[in-house]
Formats: structure tokens, C-alpha cells, sequence
């Protein structure tokens, strides 16, 4: 199972992150684990200096804007 | 709709832009006749009140609409270019004063959103870039931006735009440079300041053209899709209070001749809190009702500039004392401009 986190202070491009890799989850029917991540300074130990940022098991895949559809997609495909 | 013409600027994307970019032209230059054409259909005069009005409101809202378009187009594929990450690793050790004027221009062509405004000043402090220099791009990138300068040009002329980029420039090159003199590193966050030194490393680009065409989409659909409410409303109140309001109805308290009339504006101005789109409407108001030109600026640059809820996110990395410091160079700053332009025009 993934473990993804969302990274973002609360603003509403994290929470449309969120709310999409939700989404196209359940669409995939994929066994995701799903977190928020508001607390700064756990984001910054990611390094990721633009929100929102997405870390999917440890690793960071995005960060600023939110990600395309093709591309989260992407992330619970591979 | 959309599926078929994708995979084309990925395929061709030279052809793309150039075809793009013919269309957008035609379509500019042929807005005035039209809208003229679209109110000799209407039952009314043109030579008359009414008919001038919807001519105005017909011609001026796609225009605006599309330069603003056109803009937000260009700046999503130029915005792909200056990722935060390289315009950190451009400014990181860089000397105070060229530091300065480096990250105020940066902080234009930089995609910015007051919601990754702690992160981004987290990861300029831990790569060495100085504490002035940061606080010229903080400043300038939400105020100077292309949103801003855009509506200027489209709805005041491209002299007011000018200025405003100008102006706005400056206030971020001297606040910063002047928070730098002062030496405040010690009221950072004692754990920001402990946050270990990075040396930042060059992140490599690996977009195709086609990739940045998709993202000067992506910015279009984010910028147009959220302002273009306000736009309309702007050119509303333009076309609406044309002769229905006295003319010099606020000449006597936000005229030139108030001096108080700038700190005023400036005061009301930092609590507020909208975006670049949102205040244009109060902008053509306050102009069109005889604000002195000075004022207006002032008052548009504070509230874009300075606002508390950024205050509130940037307390979590800065001590009271520096954001009061902040606050204050960078008011002062924006009164000065208020006061020259008043003076000047």
C-alpha cells in the first residue's frame, strides 16, 4: 500500500490536491494511505520550498501547483 | 473537444505558438469593429449615452479579458523556466544591493503564491541567501506581478503600468536593502536559524516545449478562471458611474491637495486583503470619482503588498520585532511613492 502525503500549510491548492488523489483513487480502486502534512517544519524537512508538495513513500514527486490528473494517475499506477 | 487538440502543441509546438499567436492577434485587432457592429444592431444610438456605454463595456471586456489571456499565457510558459528552486539557487550568496535588485526582478518572472511564502523563506534563508535579499523578493513577487501590471495597462494606459512596475521595484529593492542594513538576523525563529545549511543544487528543467505550452494552459485556466469575475465588475463600475457620480465627488478628501490623504490610504490598505484582480474594480472607481492617482497606487500597492494573514503565516519564521520592521519599511516605502506621484503628476 502507498503511503502518500500532501504537503501544504492549509492553503486551498493543497486541499484540491488532496481532494483529487482521493478521487483517482477510488476511481483505480487503489489501497492508498492518504495524510496532510500542515505542520511547516515537517515540510520543510522534504526540502520542498513551493506548495503544495506530494511525497509518495518517502519520496517527493511534486511540488507547486496542483498536480495534472494524467499525472497522479501516474503516481498510483506505477 | 479538448482530447483532440491536445496531443497537437505536444506534436508541433512551434506551429502551435505561431498559429496561436496570429489568432490571438486577428482576434485583438478586429475587437473594435466588432463591438461597433454588435451595437448598430442594437436599438439604440450609438451617438447617445447608452449606446456609448455598451459600446464600451462590449469592446473593453473581451479586450482586457484577452490580453489578460494572452499575458497569463506567456507568464505560465515563462513561469516554467524560473522555478523557485533555480531562482534560489541564482540568488543564494549573492552581495547585498545587486542581491537586492536581483530578487525584486526575480520575483516577477517567479510563480508565487502567498500560501508557499513561509517554505520559499525557509529554503532562501537555509541556502544562504541573504536576509534583504529575500525580503526584495517576498516583496516584489506578490506586488509586481503580472496580473497587476497587466489590468494597468488595459484599463489606465501603458504609462500607469510603467510606473506602477517601476515603483513597485523600487520599494522592494530599498525595503529590502534596508532590512538587510539593519542586521536583524537574530530575530529569526531560533529553529529556522538552527535549520542545517544547504548548498543548493541546480534542478535541471527537462521540459519540452510542449510541457510548457500545456503549463501557460494550466496558468490561463488557474489566473483567468479565478479573476476574470472581478475584471468584469471593474469594467461595470468604469462604464456604470460614467456621469452619475459627480466627477470630483471624492477630489476633496482623495484629491492632491489632501496630504493626509496618502498614510490614510496606505492605513486602510494593509489590513485588506484581496488579490491584483480583486482591488482593479475599487481602482477604476476611485480614479474615475477624482482620487488623486498617487493615493490609488498607494492604496493598491499596501493591500496587495502587505496583509495580515501573511502576517500571521510569516510570524511562525519571524519575530515580532522583524515583522514590525518589515511592515513598516515597506509602508513607508508606499507612502513615499504615494506622495511622488501626486506630486510628479
Amino acid at each position: 500500500m502507498k503511503n502518500i502525503k500532501v504537503l501544504g500549510t492549509g492553503c486551498a491548492n493543497c486541499k484540491t490536491t488532496l481532494k483529487l488523489i482521493e478521487e483517482s483513487a477510488k476511481a483505480k480502486g487503489a489501497a492508498i494511505q492518504l495524510e496532510k502534512v500542515e505542520d511547516i517544519q515537517q515540510i520543510m524537512s522534504y526540502g520542498v520550498m513551493s506548495t503544495p508538495g506530494v511525497v509518495i513513500d518517502g519520496k517527493v514527486v511534486h511540488a507547486g501547483g496542483i498536480p495534472g490528473r494524467e499525472k497522479i494517475d501516474q503516481w498510483l499506477d506505477s | 473537444m479538448i482530447a483532440a487538440v491536445i496531443p497537437l502543441p505536444r506534436r508541433h509546438p512551434r506551429a502551435f505558438l505561431g498559429v496561436m499567436a496570429i489568432g490571438w492577434l486577428a482576434l485583438y485587432l478586429g475587437l473594435e469593429p466588432l463591438s461597433e457592429w454588435l451595437v448598430s444592431l442594437l436599438p439604440v444610438s450609438r451617438a447617445g449615452h447608452l449606446g456609448g456605454a455598451i459600446q464600451f463595456f462590449l469592446f473593453d471586456t473581451p479586450k482586457v479579458l484577452l490580453l489578460l489571456t494572452g499575458i497569463t499565457f506567456v507568464m505560465g510558459m515563462v513561469n516554467s523556466y524560473f522555478t523557485a528552486e533555480r531562482t534560489r539557487s541564482l540568488l543564494a550568496g549573492r552581495r547585498e544591493g545587486v542581491g537586492n535588485i536581483m530578487a525584486a526582478t526575480l520575483g516577477i518572472v517567479t510563480p508565487f503564491c502567498s500560501c508557499s511564502a513561509v517554505p520559499l523563506f525557509i529554503g532562501f534563508v537555509q541556502a544562504n541567501v541573504p536576509l534583504g535579499v529575500t525580503f526584495s523578493f517576498l516583496i516584489s513577487a506578490p506586488m509586481v506581478n503580472e496580473v497587476a501590471l497587466t489590468l494597468l495597462f488595459a484599463m489606465f494606459g501603458w504609462k500607469i503600468a510603467a510606473l506602477y512596475l517601476a515603483l513597485g521595484l523600487s520599494v522592494a529593492i530599498v525595503s529590502g536593502y534596508i532590512i538587510g542594513r539593519l542586521k536583524m538576523e537574530r530575530h529569526l525563529e531560533d529553529w529556522v536559524r538552527n535549520m542545517p545549511h544547504i548548498q543548493p543544487a541546480a534542478v535541471a528543467g527537462g521540459m519540452t516545449l510542449g510541457d510548457r505550452i500545456a503549463a501557460g494552459f494550466a496558468s490561463v485556466r488557474e489566473i483567468v478562471g479565478k479573476v476574470w469575475i472581478y475584471i468584469l465588475a471593474g469594467i461595470a463600475i468604469g462604464a456604470g458611474i460614467h456621469g452619475y457620480v459627480p466627477q470630483d465627488y471624492l477630489a476633496s478628501f482623495m484629491g492632491k491637495d489632501a496630504w493626509w490623504s496618502v498614510p490614510l490610504a496606505v492605513l486602510i490598505g494593509v489590513p485588506m486583503y484581496t488579490n491584483a484582480a480583486g482591488i482593479i474594480p475599487i481602482v477604476q472607481a476611485l480614479l474615475a470619482k477624482g482620487a488623486a492617482l498617487g493615493t490609488v497606487l498607494a492604496f493598491m500597492m499596501s493591500v496587495i503588498a502587505l496583509s495580515f494573514p501573511e502576517m500571521v503565516i510569516l510570524r511562525k519564521v519571524l519575530k515580532v520585532r522583524l515583522i514590525a520592521t518589515f511592515v513598516g519599511v515597506v509602508a513607508a516605502g508606499i507612502l513615499l511613492v504615494g506622495y511622488v506621484f501626486n506630486l510628479v503628476l
